[in-house]
């Protein structure tokens, strides 16, 4: 956590000037709180955060409003200094005004939130139906969305087109072209929102929604979420290091961020421990999980996140072929269900182990709603039988819903009867795998060194991927911070405060 | 890794084939299949019949419509049962042998280690914006894939694993500066073609940057590209879904192990 406070990074100073209502971008689609960032970086460094000398130049009059500045700014025809003194504090005063508009803005769009879960109700049943629409134009998206929910889907996830982790800027406006998913935008996000709302209304139900906190602009994405109501954020603590190879120290500042937004937003975050299942062994690595958690758990709750807003991550991902693979499942989503009774636990289906045989494929979705309803999951991932082959047709989400229906009407309430017995094959399974999660926990304590988890993570413990604290993607993005450094926004963050 | 031996590698004897055969529902010849498919109308007797229409013009016939339902605003989903009048020659089915034999891992590691006198050095892949690492993480990674381990578990075979999304003049830049002798590939994503196109910008970009005769043996594996495309693509080899470490590190050994003293071997 020291490493969260001694840095900042060019995403969480874009985050604040977007709190602060700088939207837009130039003709080549390049956001303008891409340009004012960097011109401020050239001109006075980032060290004191970019809202002193933003200030501070519009305070001495080199533009009347925010808009205006980085417009000249990105032609570099503004000065840019740290202010001192009273400058400094008359900069800081007023910087902390506009930010404040943005955070009153999430606050706003909480109660909002809140109002109409009160006027058209939470799902009915337990565990909630999320369901992925990726067609990669949001205008296709919406129409999916919409039907998705009509045909039983509580949550609505649109996927990111897969380019979007490593673009390190948010692109802008309505987007109609992405590959294997649609681009996080403020516009899309509105634009879904307003149409669930509607869908809301007409079902009688809310229809939550997810977007992507990840990648290197997880703290601007974050804030666009907050402003526009978001319901759930994918926001991983180590997915951008291990899978998209961000670097560490990059992703935990852009982390804490978020989360902080996310605490503030009344976000869901999910978390992605089903990943590392896809690329180790879900039995042998089935601690890795667990102790991925414990972590997800802790980062979140110093960020000010509170036990209903942690939908942690697993996964059935044991190979089917394996005696005993579903008891094994059994264990695994109890013993995550045990260890965490407080928090929405996100189910996610199998994957690495569907192949084109899409008839087995809806029968392992099957066993794998089974056992979602079994232990009480509480976010149901919808497993697509033609996982394997294509993105999901039409008919293939309807059979897939299908699967989900029948398994929670026929066995929803089969939870309050599962109850394995202590000397069991399942509670002894989950010991097992409970022990060996305390045992790498201690391992990583011990590792020698100043940020033992940085060196975890460094030599190869989470999903086999080595990932080195002074190497990854966005590094050059990352700032020190100076001893003056001021970011009105983690300010009003941390403290609770409006104005 | 005995997967060698358990393999037939003759080509069948087409002069045994029956000269046409029909699908197989429970009696020889009848004919009989299934199909599923969504048509964008809403249920009703009318869709019925343009599903049986459809069938027919797929040569089913008869036809059944065993399930119709409605699937959303004006989408009917459908199961059709019934015979289907083609005739299929095996006889006439073109089948691309594998060129190279299976070899077991102590095989391969003794044939680079004699026969090349150093460590093959493989360069691996995602490239463009493909972020699905599972098919190059099945070749490459120790854990491997459908049992056997991965090509980092050859004792004769370095790897230098760039994960995914990694730019083409980053993957020319690293495969220069490792020396590699094969670039491995893998593409997933198959949205409007990006896994045809991706791959030809990267053997574009590898025959611009290297002088002919000494590119690397360029490979791409996914699911999704056509057998015999290789040409068009601009690479060496394509492997398909299924394919196990243990053919790619045999075809690597075919390809750039020289032969001609396998004798003393």
């Amino acid at each position: 956590m020291r490493i969260a406070n001694q840095h900042t990074t060019v995403s969480v100073e874009r985050a604040t000037l977007r709190l602060a209502g700088l939207a837009g971008a130039d003709h080549e689609r390049v956001p303008w709180v891409n340009h004012l960032v960097d011109a401020v970086r050239e001109g006075a460094g980032l060290e004191h955060g970019v809202t002193l000398p933003v200030w501070d130049a519009l305070r001495r009059g080199a533009a009347p409003d925010l808009l205006t500045l980085a417009q000249m700014a990105s032609s570099r025809s503004v000065d840019f200094r740290v202010p001192e003194g009273k400058d400094a504090t008359a900069a800081a005063r007023q910087s902390r005004t506009a930010v404040a508009r943005g955070i009153r803005t999430i606050d706003a769009q909480r109660a909002t939130r809140d109002r109409l879960i009160k006027r058209h109700g939470d799902p009915k049943q337990r565990p909630w139906v999320y369901l992925i629409v990726a067609t990669g134009d949001i205008y296709h998206d919406i129409p999916q969305a919409q039907e998705a929910a009509r045909e039983g889907a509580d949550v609505i996830a649109v996927i990111r087109s897969t380019g979007q982790s490593l673009l390190d800027y948010v692109p802008e406006g309505a987007t109609r072209e992405g590959y294997a998913g649609t681009y996080a935008t403020q516009e899309n996000f509105r634009l879904m929102r307003a149409a669930l709302d509607e869908t809301s209304k007409e079902v009688g139900r809310y229809i939550r929604l997810t977007n992507y906190a990840s990648g290197l602009c997880m703290p601007e994405i974050a804030a666009l979420a907050g402003l526009e109501r978001l319901d759930m954020m994918l926001n991983d603590s180590m997915y951008g290091i291990l899978f998209r190879d961000i670097n560490p120290i990059r992703t935990f500042v852009d982390q804490r961020f978020s989360r902080q937004v996310h605490a503030r937003a009344g976000i869901i975050i999910n978390t992605g421990e089903d990943n590392y299942l896809t690329t180790s062994d879900a039995v042998e690595a089935a601690h890795t999980v667990t102790v991925s958690q414990l972590l997800n758990e802790y980062f979140a709750k110093e960020a000010g996140l509170e036990d209903w807003q942690l939908g942690l991550g697993h996964a059935f991902e044991i190979n089917p072929d394996l005696p005993d693979s579903f008891r094994m499942e059994l264990a695994h989503a109890l013993l995550a269900r045990t260890l965490f009774p407080d928090a929405p636990l996100k189910w996610m289906p199998p994957t690495k182990h569907m192949t084109g045989d899409v008839f087995r494929g809806n029968l392992l979705d099957g066993f794998f709603n089974l056992a979602g309803a079994l232990t009480g999951q509480s976010i149901l991932l919808v497993g697509m039988m033609t996982e394997a082959v294509v993105t999901p047709w039409i008919s293939d989400r309807d059979i897939a819903l299908q699967n989900v229906r029948y398994v929670l009407g026929a066995a929803g309430g089969l939870t309050e009867d599962f109850h394995p017995p202590r000397d069991g094959f399942i509670q002894t399974r989950a010991r097992q795998v409970l022990s060996e999660a305390i045992d790498l926990l201690q391992e990583i304590n011990d590792e020698p060194g100043k940020a033992p988890l940085l060196e975890a993570i460094a030599d190869g413990t989470f999903g086999e991927m080595k990932r080195p604290a002074t190497a990854g993607k966005g590094l050059d993005g990352v700032v020190v911070r100076a001893a003056g450094y001021d970011n009105p926004a983690i300010t009003l963050l941390e403290n609770g405060q409006t104005r | 890794m005995s997967r060698a031996t358990s393999q037939p590698t003759s080509p069948d004897d087409v002069t045994a084939l029956p000269r046409v055969i029909r699908p197989y529902g429970d009696q020889t010849g009848d004919g009989m299949v299934q199909v599923s498919f969504t048509l964008p109308m809403p249920n009703g007797k009318r869709a019925e019949g343009a599903a049986l229409q459809l069938a027919g013009k797929m040569g089913i016939e008869p036809a059944i419509v065993v399930h119709h339902k409605s699937i959303g605003d004006g989408f009917t989903f459908f199961v059709v049962y019934g015979s289907v009048k083609h005739l299929v020659e095996p006889g006439l089915v073109e089948v691309v042998e594998r060129e190279f034999p299976l070899l077991s891992g102590k095989e391969i590691n003794a044939a680079i280690k004699r026969r090349l006198h150093r460590k093959l050095v493989v360069v691996g892949a995602c490239i463009g914006t493909d972020a699905h690492t599972v098919g190059i993480d099945a070749i490459l990674n120790i854990k491997g894939f459908a049992g056997e381990k991965g090509l980092e578990y050859y004792r004769e075979i370095r790897v230098v694993n760039l994960g995914a999304q990694v730019l083409v003049p980053d993957l020319v830049e690293r495969a220069r500066e490792e020396k590699a002798d094969a670039v491995l590939v893998s593409q997933v994503v198959t949205q409007r073609d990006a896994h045809i196109h991706n791959t030809q910008a990267m053997s574009a970009a590898f025959r611009e940057a290297f002088p002919a005769g000494e590119v690397p043996l360029l490979v791409v594996g996914g699911p999704r590209f056509e057998e015999g495309s290789q040409d068009a693509l601009g690479v060496d080899r394509i492997f398909g879904r299924g394919t196990t470490p243990g053919e790619v590190a045999s075809y690597l050994v075919h390809a750039l192990v020289p032969r001609h003293d396998q004798a003393q071997a």
